[in-house]
Formats: C-alpha cells, sequence, structure tokens
C-alpha cells in the first residue's frame, strides 16, 4: 500500500542528491530507532529513505589533524564506546549516547539520527553543546558546518536545509585538565526519556575552573547552550557557591512545560541539582587528566 | 490429606513440560500461528470519550479492493440491558458492548467496526473509509468528576438510590457494630487515598486466529485465561452454538487478570463467518494499552481504632472504585480482603462501582484486594506509631488465626498468617542496619483463592508412560506442578509425565486460570484421576496374580504383593502392566471432572527497604523481602516466581506505573516507554520466604499463591518511604515530582511559579 | 510496488527472502521467513522480545528495516541451540525457573548471551544493566540475572 522506495547510496553526493530529490517525503535511515517508531505510528508516512550507513564519512570516527575528533553521524553508540580513545577524552558525550534507549538500541542508534530527531530530550544533544561539537553539514549547495546548539530549531524540528544531510560531528581537541559528564533526570533506572538532561564540558588548571560549557536539555523547546550557568563555573574552584550560582542559572534558563513525563515545577528544580552533580562529575574526571 | 513424607517429586525443581519449546522459540503463541488462505483483522476505534453514534457507513470500505468483510455492533447479539447474563462474574449486557460499542462510544479506543482484508495494511486503510457520524457528548474520566452531581451520566439506564447517576453498585461487608467498636477505641487513625489505574502489563498483546467452516463449525486459536471462557463468550456474541466452537488454548504470554475475557475473539469469528477466510488479529501495544485492562484507579478513606495496648477494635473503610465505562470494578476484593488479616470484632467495609470514560477494567491480580490493602496497611502503620508499636508487633497481636471469623462471612480454620509475621519478624532483613535516607517498611495482605470447575484425563501410553491433559492454561507453571505431583503418586521419574493443556474439544469444562486456583483444582482433579489409575493397576497386577485387589499396593511404579500373606510375585511395573493393557481390559486411564472446594486463603507479609533521593525524589527498592503462606510448594522455583513476580508488579504500582490522561479525555502514554513498569535495573533481588501451613482440605496441602504477593507491595514501599524520610503519602504512585513536592512542601511550588 | 529481493544470512544459513520496503526486521522474521520466536511486544524498542544479533551486535528486530539485512548476518533464537544441545542460557534457564509465560525468553536469551560473548564474568548491576531492555512482568527478573551469572560463572569454568 505504501509508494515507499528503499535507497542506500554508497557515497554521500548520491545520497544528497535522493534526498533533495525526494523533498519533503524524504527521510534519512542512520539507527533507525526513531524513524521506524513515528513510521509504525503513523507520525511519519515517508516516500523515500535514504538510508546512510554505507557511506563510509558517516560511519567513521576518525581524528582530526589537530588532536580532535570527527565522528560519522551514522556511528552508533555501542562502536563508539568500543572506540580505544574516544571514551577517554569525551566520557561525558560518550555516556550520554549511550545512554539513550536500551542495549539493542544503543546497537543502533547515533548521535546524528539524536540531534536529527529535533526532540528537546535526545540525551547526546546537551553533551554535545556542552562539548561544542561543530556539525558538518551537506546539502545541494555544497558543505557547510554549524554549531550542535544551532541545529534545532524547536520540537520535531531543525535548521537543516531541504535536502541537506548531517555528516559528522568534529569535536575539538582536549587541553590538559579537561572532561565532561553527562547526568539525566528519569525515573526508572533505563530506557526513559530524560525529563532533565544536564551535559558539563570543563577545563581545570591548578583546581580552578578555566573553561567551561553547559548544555541543558528537555527543559525548552530547544537544548540549551546556558552560558550563564558556564560563567559561574568559570574562574571558581567549582566551591559550593560557585555551583550554587551555576544551578540558578539552569534553573532560570528553564522554559518547560508541564507534561506526562515531568512538571514544570519539578524540572526547574532538577534542572539545578544536576547541574552540581553533573559539574563535580566533570571535574573530578578533569583533575585525573 | 495423602499429604506423602519422603516426596520424591513434590517439593522439586524440575523442568518446566513445556520448558524445551520456550527456550527455543517453538512454543506457539497466539500469533504465531497462520492458516492457509488467512485475512487480517483490523478494529476501527472510537476517537473520542464520549459520544453518540448515529450512523456507521462502511460501503467505502466495502468497497476497497481487499476486503472481504466489514462487521459493526448489528452484527454482534445483543443483550438488552434490563436483563443481566452472567458469565462468571462477566455481565454480558456489558460484554456486548465492550467488544463493540452499541448505543454509544463509551471511551477513546472503544471498537466501532472491524475490517478484514488480504492485508493488515488495507485492513487499516479500510478502517480510515469507514464514515462514522458521531455526537459528541460532555465525557468524564475522573472519580470525583464522576459522582460530582452535574456529572455527565454514562448510562441513562443506571440509578443509584434513585437518581441517574455514574456508581453501578454498591457493595458491603459488615461484622459488628463499627460505632459501638469505635466507641471503645483509646486511638483512632483514619486516612484517605488514592491510586490510579494500572494495566496488568503483559508483554503479548491480544491476539487470535479463527476459522469458520460454511457448517459454522468454528476453530479459535487465541491466547488467553480461559479456553471455555472463549467458547462461552464467543457463543454468547456471536450466536454460534458452543458445540460448534473449538477454542484451543494457544501459550499465553502472561495475562495477570487481564486475559480473563474476550476482546478479539468474537470479531475476528464474525468477520471469518462473514468472509469464508480464517481471519487474525492481533493487537498493537497501543490498542492494549487504550482498550483492554487495566485495574481500577480509586479512593478510599480507611479509620482503625484500638486500645492503647494495640488491641483493635473497630475498622471501617471507603472504597471507590473505578469501573471504566460499564459496570464491574473489583469492588469484592477490596471490601472483603482488606481487614481480613485481622481479628476485629467491629468492621464495616463498603464499596462503590464507579463508571466513567475509560476502558473497562479487567481483573489483574488479587482484583481489587491491592487496593484495599494499600490503605489498611498504610493505616496501619501509622495506629503503631501511634502506639509506639513495632508494627509487625501490632499486628501479631491482632492477628486472624484459626476460628477467627472474617467479616466476609467464613471462620477461618488453620492458616498460616501468625507464621508469615513471626517469619518476618526473626528475618535477618528485618533487623539488618539501614544506612542514611533508607528506611524500612512492611505490611501484610489476603487472598481469597478459589477453587471451581476442573477436569482432568490421565491416560497411560502403550509403551508405559503418562499423557495428562487439563483444562487450564498455563501462566506460570502449573503445568510443571502437575507433573510432579502425578509422578509422585505413580512412583515414576517425572520426566515419563508429559502434561498438556486441552483444548475445549478434547477435555472437560475447566473454569479460567485465575483467582489462584489453577494447581488447587487442576491438583485434585489430576489425583482422583491418578488413584483411579493406581486402583485399576492394582486390579489388572491382582488378577495376574489372581489374588484379591487389596492384598496389591502400588510403590515406586510398580505393583507389589501388599504383604508376604498375599504371595511371592515379582512387581509388575506400570510398562509391564501397559504393555498387557489389550488382553487385561483394554486401555489405561482416567478422568475426573469436580467443581473443586477446599480453597483456602493465602497471606503474605512483606518487607521492603528503601532509598530516597530527596534532591529529585527518586525512591529505590534496594532490598525486598516476601513471606508468604504457600500451603504446600509443590514446584519451589515456580511458586518463588509468583512471589517475585506479584512483588514486581507493586513495586511498578507503588512507583511509577499510571494511567496518564490528556485534556482530550485520552490515554496519553500508551506505550512501554511512558508506562513506566519495572526494568531489570530497577530492581533489587527479591528474596523469598516459603512458610508451608498445608491445606487441610487439598490432598497436597495446595493453596494459591499467584495472587497474594501483589496485595502488601505498595503499603510496604509507602511504609518503607515514611521511615526513609519521616513524611506520608496517601496517593499512589510515588513518582519523583510528587515525592519532591512532598519533601519540598508546596511552598517551593508557589516559590517556582 | 513490487516487493524487494533480500539476501541474507540467517543461523548461518544464506536466505532469501521478498519484503515491502516499509517491512520491519521482524515482520520478515515472523512472516515470510517463518521465525516466529523472535516476539512481538511493543514494535517501538520498549521490550526487548524481537531481539537478535545483527553481524553479532545486539539489536531490536522491529527497529530494522528488513531490506538493512541484505548482506548481512543475522542470529536469532532458533539458531541458539546446536541441534538437540541446548546453549548454557537455555539449560540453565530451565533449571532455574528463570521463564515463566516465556514471551520475553527468546529475547532475554538472545540478549544474554550477547553479554556473555562481550563479558564473560558480569556483575550483577552490569546484568540488570544490560538486560534493562528487555522487560519482563512475569519473573520480578531475579532469576534471571541469577541464570545470566550462574551461566557466566560456568561458562568460564568449561573454558578453563
Amino acid at each position: 500500500m505504501t509508494e515507499l522506495r528503499y535507497l542506500a547510496p554508497a557515497t554521500l553526493d548520491e545520497a544528497v542528491k535522493a534526498f533533495a530529490s525526494a523533498g519533503s517525503a524524504g527521510r534519512i535511515l542512520a539507527g533507525g530507532t526513531d524513524l521506524l517508531v513515528q513510521m509504525r505510528s503513523g507520525a511519519v508516512k515517508p516516500g523515500v529513505i535514504v538510508d546512510i550507513k554505507k557511506i563510509t564519512e558517516m560511519t567513521a570516527i576518525e581524528p582530526t589533524a589537530d588532536g580532535g575528533f570527527r565522528i560519522g553521524a551514522a556511528v552508533p553508540g555501542a562502536v563508539l564506546a568500543e572506540h580505544p580513545h574516544f571514551g577517554k577524552a569525551w566520557p561525558g558525550l560518550l555516556e550520554a549516547i549511550n545512554l539513550i534507549g536500551s542495549t539493542q538500541v544503543q546497537g543502533r542508534a547515533s548521535a546524528g539520527g539524536n540531534l536529527c530527531n529535533g526532540s528537546p530530550a535526545g540525551d547526546s544533544v546537551p553533551a554535545l553543546v556542552a562539548a561544542g561539537a561543530i556539525a558538518t553539514l551537506q546539502g545541494p549547495n555544497g558543505r557547510r558546518e554549524m554549531k550542535v546548539e544551532d541545529v534545532p530549531a524547536g520540537p520535531g524540528r531543525t535548521n537543516l536545509l531541504p535536502g541537506e544531510i548531517l555528516v559528522s560531528f568534529t569535536l575539538p581537541p582536549r587541553p590538559k585538565g579537561s572532561s565532561d559528564a553527562y547526568l539525566r533526570m528519569i525515573p526508572r533506572t533505563e530506557m526513559d526519556i530524560a525529563v532533565v538532561g544536564v551535559g558539563v564540558n570543563l577545563t581545570l588548571k591548578d583546581g580552578v575552573c578555566t573553561a567551561a560549557r553547559v548544555g541543558l536539555g528537555a527543559v525548552a523547546p530547544t537544548v540549551l547552550l546556558v552560558e550563564a550557568a558556564a560563567k559561574a563555573l568559570i574562574g571558581s574552584k567549582l566551591d559550593d557557591a560557585a555551583l550554587k550560582a551555576a544551578a540558578s542559572a539552569c534553573s532560570a534558563a528553564c522554559r518547560p512545560i508541564d507534561d506526562k513525563r515531568g512538571t514544570i515545577v519539578y524540572r526547574t528544580r532538577v534542572a539545578g541539582v544536576l547541574l552540581k552533580r553533573t559539574a563535580l562529575i566533570a571535574a573530578r574526571r578533569a583533575a585525573g587528566n | 490429606m495423602n499429604v506423602v513424607t519422603n516426596n520424591k517429586w513434590i517439593g522439586e525443581r524440575t523442568i518446566r513440560p513445556d520448558g524445551a519449546d520456550k527456550v527455543t522459540g517453538r512454543a506457539a503463541f497466539a500469533a504465531d500461528t497462520n492458516m492457509p488462505g488467512m485475512i487480517w483483522g483490523k478494529v476501527l476505534r472510537s476517537p473520542h470519550p464520549h459520544a453518540r453514534i448515529k450512523s456507521i457507513d462502511t460501503s467505502k470500505a466495502e468497497a476497497l479492493p481487499g476486503v472481504k468483510a466489514v462487521v459493526s455492533a448489528r452484527d454482534v447479539v445483543d443483550f438488552p440491558v434490563d436483563k443481566s447474563v452472567m458469565l462468571g462474574i462477566q455481565d454480558m449486557r456489558w460484554m456486548c458492548r465492550n467488544v463493540m460499542a452499541r448505543e454509544k462510544a463509551l471511551f477513546p479506543g472503544h471498537p466501532i467496526a472491524a475490517v478484514a482484508a488480504t492485508t493488515e495494511a488495507i485492513a487499516a486503510k479500510a478502517c480510515e473509509l469507514i464514515e462514522v457520524e458521531y455526537e459528541v457528548l460532555p465525557w468524564v474520566i475522573e472519580i470525583d468528576d464522576a459522582i460530582a452531581p452535574d456529572a455527565p451520566i454514562l448510562h441513562d439506564f443506571m440509578k443509584f438510590e434513585g437518581k441517574p447517576s455514574n456508581i453501578g453498585g454498591r457493595l458491603e461487608v459488615k461484622k459488628g457494630d463499627v460505632a459501638e467498636g469505635f466507641a471503645q477505641a483509646e486511638v483512632i487513625v483514619e486516612r484517605s487515598f488514592t491510586t490510579r489505574p494500572v494495566h496488568q502489563g503483559y508483554i503479548e498483546p491480544h491476539a487470535c486466529l479463527v476459522s469458520v467452516g460454511a457448517d459454522n463449525k468454528t476453530t479459535i486459536w487465541s491466547s488467553s485465561q480461559g479456553q471455555f471462557m472463549v467458547r462461552a463468550m464467543t457463543a454468547y456474541l456471536t450466536g454460534i452454538p458452543q458445540s460448534d466452537i473449538r477454542a484451543i488454548p494457544a501459550e499465553i504470554g502472561g495475562g495477570f487478570g487481564g486475559k480473563t475475557i474476550v476482546y478479539l475473539e468474537p470479531l475476528a469469528t464474525l468477520l471469518a463467518k462473514k468472509s469464508g477466510r480464517p481471519v487474525k488479529m492481533v493487537m498493537t501495544r497501543e490498542e492494549v494499552m487504550r482498550a483492554t485492562g487495566p485495574t481500577s484507579g480509586s479512593k478510599s478513606t480507611v479509620k482503625i481504632g484500638a486500645k492503647k495496648d494495640g488491641t483493635i477494635v473497630a475498622a471501617q473503610g471507603t472504597f471507590y472504585l473505578q469501573a471504566g465505562a460499564l459496570p464491574g470494578s473489583p469492588n469484592r476484593g477490596a471490601v472483603g480482603c482488606s481487614f481480613s488479616p485481622y481479628d476485629i470484632p467491629h468492621v464495616l467495609a463498603v464499596g462503590f462501582d464507579v463508571l466513567s470514560n475509560r476502558s473497562k477494567v479487567a481483573a489483574y491480580r488479587a482484583p481489587g484486594a491491592p487496593i484495599g490493602a494499600y490503605a489498611v496497611e498504610c493505616v496501619l502503620d501509622e495506629l503503631a506509631e501511634a502506639l509506639k508499636m513495632d508494627p509487625l508487633d501490632l499486628r501479631l497481636k491482632n492477628a486472624a488465626r484459626q476460628g477467627t471469623k472474617a467479616a466476609f462471612g467464613p471462620v477461618f480454620p488453620r492458616i498460616g498468617y501468625v507464621e508469615t509475621l513471626q517469619a518476618a519478624k526473626s528475618h535477618p532483613h528485618y533487623s539488618a542496619p539501614l544506612g542514611k535516607l533508607q528506611g524500612r517498611g512492611v505490611a501484610s495482605g489476603f487472598w481469597f483463592n478459589a477453587g471451581g470447575e476442573s477436569s482432568a484425563q490421565v491416560n497411560i501410553t502403550e509403551d508405559g508412560n503418562v499423557v495428562v491433559t487439563t483444562g487450564h492454561p498455563d501462566v506460570g507453571g502449573s503445568r510443571a506442578a502437575i507433573a510432579n505431583i502425578c509422578a509422585e503418586l505413580l512412583g515414576i521419574d517425572y520426566k515419563r509425565v508429559s502434561v498438556l493443556i486441552g483444548d475445549t474439544a478434547t477435555i472437560g469444562f475447566s473454569n479460567l486460570t485465575g483467582g489462584s486456583r489453577v494447581l488447587f483444582a487442576s491438583a485434585i482433579v489430576v489425583t482422583q484421576s491418578t488413584d483411579k489409575i493406581i486402583a485399576t493397576l492394582k486390579e489388572r497386577a491382582a488378577k495376574i496374580w489372581d489374588i484379591d485387589p487389596e492384598a496389591v499396593k502400588w510403590e515406586n511404579g510398580a505393583a507389589h504383593p501388599a504383604s508376604p500373606n498375599a504371595g511371592q510375585f515379582e512387581p509388575l511395573t506400570l510398562a509391564e502392566l501397559a504393555a498387557k493393557a489389550p488382553s487385561m481390559g483394554g486401555p489405561i486411564g482416567a478422568g475426573v471432572q469436580l467443581n473443586t472446594e477446599g480453597a483456602e486463603g493465602g497471606f503474605g507479609t512483606h518487607i521492603c527497604d528503601v532509598e530516597v533521593d530527596p534532591e529529585l525524589g527518586i525512591v529505590r527498592v534496594i532490598r525486598y523481602t516476601a513471606v508468604q503462606d504457600v500451603g504446600r510448594a509443590i514446584h519451589p522455583g515456580y511458586v518463588e516466581g509468583q512471589i517475585q513476580g506479584g512483588v514486581a508488579q507493586g513495586i511498578g504500582w507503588a512507583l511509577n506505573e499510571e494511567y496518564i490522561y490528556n485534556k482530550s479525555g485520552k490515554v496519553d502514554n500508551p506505550g512501554f516507554l511512558d508506562y513506566r513498569m519495572p526494568v531489570c535495573s530497577d530492581l533489587p533481588m527479591l528474596d523469598t520466604v516459603m512458610v508451608e501451613v498445608p491445606n487441610p482440605k487439598h490432598p497436597q496441602g495446595v493453596k494459591g499463591v499467584g495472587e497474594v504477593p501483589l496485595v502488601p507491595v505498595m503499603a510496604a514501599v509507602a511504609n518503607a518511604i515514611h521511615n526513609a524520610l519521616g513524611k506520608r503519602f496517601y496517593s499512589l504512585p510515588m513518582s519523583p515530582p510528587v515525592v519532591l513536592e512532598v519533601i519540598e512542601g508546596p511552598e517551593t511550588r508557589q516559590a517556582a511559579e | 510496488m513490487a516487493k524487494l529481493h533480500v539476501s541474507t544470512t540467517i543461523n548461518g544459513e544464506p536466505v532469501e527472502f521478498l519484503c515491502e520496503p516499509s517491512d520491519t526486521m521482524l515482520d520478515a522474521l515472523r512472516g515470510p521467513l517463518g521465525l516466529t520466536g523472535s516476539k512481538e511486544g511493543c514494535a517501538s524498542g520498549d521490550c526487548g522480545a524481537c531481539s537478535i544479533t545483527l553481524d553479532d551486535r545486539l539489536v531490536c528486530s522491529c527497529l530494522m528495516l528488513a531490506v538493512e539485512a541484505e548482506g548481512h548476518a543475522l542470529q536469532t533464537i532458533e539458531g541458539m541451540a546446536h541441534g538437540d544441545k541446548l546453549h548454557p542460557l537455555q539449560q540453565k534457564f530451565l533449571e532455574m525457573a528463570a521463564l515463566q509465560c516465556g514471551i520475553c525468553t527468546s529475547g532475554m536469551l538472545v540478549a544474554s548471551d550477547a553479554l556473555l560473548r562481550k563479558n564473560s564474568k558480569p556483575s550483577e548491576e552490569e546484568v540488570r544493566f544490560w538486560l534493562a531492555g528487555n522487560l519482563c512482568r512475569c519473573t520480578g527478573y531475579d532469576k534471571i540475572v541469577r541464570a545470566v551469572m550462574e551461566t557466566a560463572d560456568e561458562m568460564r569454568e568449561a573454558a578453563q
């Protein structure tokens, strides 16, 4: 009944061409853990599915020339977890990506899909934002880069142009004394969508925080980069006062809704609690680097 | 009672008869069977919580290529509302309106029509082409709204105290005079509680395959808690005589009470009859969540009065249970079970059946009892606190014992409640140290248990092995227990006993798998059948030896002379006697059909430890011990499994499970993502202590075990949270936002707003 | 639109089948391939009853398109035993009553096997979090977790 075409191009150019010509009927298939659920529920009825997993660049994990990483948008969390160096540099981001769904889902789900799904509650997104990850996009008009925090446009929407495909994430090199962490609040221990998610990425020098970025999820229509929270941490030794100020900044940044997963009051309060906990984990890790 | 000591198989952890098929993927569950020529059925469901159905036009759907049949309420046998027709606990007036909306759509998800087509996709497309004209009516979801004076009324014909009402019935259990009782009380605790509807949560969605011949001969493969229930209800709702329907029980992927009624079978039968093709129907998870189960949400008030020494003198409970859109909430469990663990001179328990625009409730593990026990056992915890008594000591002081008259009627025979309390008290768990932000709670629970109709056929094969057929779908290992019993009686290896569940054409009537009745009842009929076989075997040996049958005994799988006086003969084994059967009187087998009696209630006492994250409001259960009087554990592995499974469901009910409704009166969490049942990492090991006080009225001492373990859990968790935080909770679930609000107080809410 | 032809390997055997582009791998397994051991409990990746491995990686077959199987190797519950010899996990589940109704059992076993291939000595916590995507409503997980850990112990001993 469904007039659906499945394409699995071997090159990015072919993929972009197919995706662009499909227009609004096109859907990108990476791990499929969101897309197949949406198709099954009838929420999405694609005419063309472009499977990007045969494109080498989109499934590669590579070091960059300056000592950072480039992660293909379709790399599943479980594959990333097996990389010998990535988890050492970005433990928080790795945790965030591997908090998406079950072990089974981690075998398929990618950070690229998580970002492009456009959910404000996607677990990898606050950690990517905190990491300062840059998204590489390719479309009919060529290649461009975008900060991850600029990708989401609202629930279920992104700022990608028609025909554009998310190709990879570039993560900056790690200065000495850097690390990150991600925590989310869910009612159970697993299998829930984040009620609040916080990613913190920071650098310590002699116990003083010299750089920090804070990403905050599930408390607004898009994942937020909370600069005020980062500011409260930078220059401090992550003492109680600094953590409290950063926590307040997170709570203040919240613009949540009441829904089946949490209330406005709850989310606002929990954002601050999680900021403190996440920052301390990141700091403990950074102290060892 | 012929409880044998030195049992060889009773009490052994044998391999279940259906085990190998289930670990290799071969077992056939309801959705696993296909037929040549089979087509697919789909249900069109109401999008509205409450609407009059003005017209249904199926012509466009019928015209769609591939569509083979369309049915609606006019195809379902009508049971007029003024005359009750009961089938077990279900009233066919309500069943006929539940399987297909008749005058009105009563909840979102209520079936309006059904289609059969050559593919699932075409059937789904055809459902979209059915034109239904609705007159949307005001609707009501919650109890307080449903019993308010100006509430929208679901059924004009339903009256309470002379006026149109959403209260579908009132049930009362009474003993003594509570006013007199409370007058004697020195300490009284009275509290009100609410619980949310929770779903049974079986992992296997409802499914069936139905074939109807040109002669009306109908075969149904489906997963249910009773193939005879499927046969009877399908017969009632389609008009096909029961003798023409063969209901074959598929392996059942969980039921917990939720598969004691039909949803799809009558519709598939009507579609198969109309189309002349076998029809398969499988619900999606969303359909399961919107249109089947759950158990009631509730509000209740419980008041208990005691003397200063802890003697409880009076207890009163008022329980409002949601029925869904048609009458039939499990009030009996709430009013009958809640106070039954205690010897209280004055008791009054009243239950109200409250209708609203929700899916019709179905049985769920000890239906109603957990709702009542939650309130009663939480009040007892406060009473113990007020009396400065240990909560187990308070229960011990007032425990029901042999001779106690329960408020719901019977006088208890020898029961094991006190033993469960003593075992809990002396368990190392009860005195183990607790850490910071940890707390411990206890609670008890009771369930009636049940007997009822059961049939068995036991046949000896030509090579001297055994095939046992019973009529109850096996939800948790009953076949394994039956193999143990039959092997024990015959004195042979349990692996020589095959145990099968017969279909409605091959075994005698057997009532539902439910109420913790299956092993109790089927053990009786299997025991009596096996006893008959042993008598036959002894007679045949006597004939061969030419001695009196009385002089033959059956031991270790063979006939022996009962004593040296009887003569000197080599034993005749089961295999030898089977081989001689053709020349010695023919096939060896026996069947028994009985309405079994003598089921005795079950009691449990639970200890729960929790740890609370006070900043996030998260509660985790970190240790759990469930003590239960199980009568006799025929297969301890599956008895423990019943207890552990019940506890896990209770922890879900206590902490995170709930139906969440949106502003349009629709369920907002119709899937496993947001209907949060416990996952593996949510739970600790669940320790069990099986107290064995044999049921004197049962050949093996069996008491039902499946229902009781859910009853105490919610109160045990709530009492543990109180112990950890010093705060009481009066509503379920105790989910993180709720817990945090109680910890932080309402001022936080105001401050944040 | 014509059906798609897929060549793949299932339980070590080359297999070909036809499917619609929108069919999930679970649809194909349970339909044309007749491998009904994988169960559909939710069709949304929340229950794990359809667990299989795809090139040795644990996945939900309901979250994978059937056409994606082209050229890959799948393992299902039907391939777990060797002839009439059960896998140690299957045997242990039977001995320890680690199943009741059995609807989650296929997925539990496939997932547990994937765990033990990766981690021969999992802690209780590791077992519990690995299996968090496999819902069981009957057992409370206790006997399942114990069975996985005991099997791991025995397999390690046997390997020595």
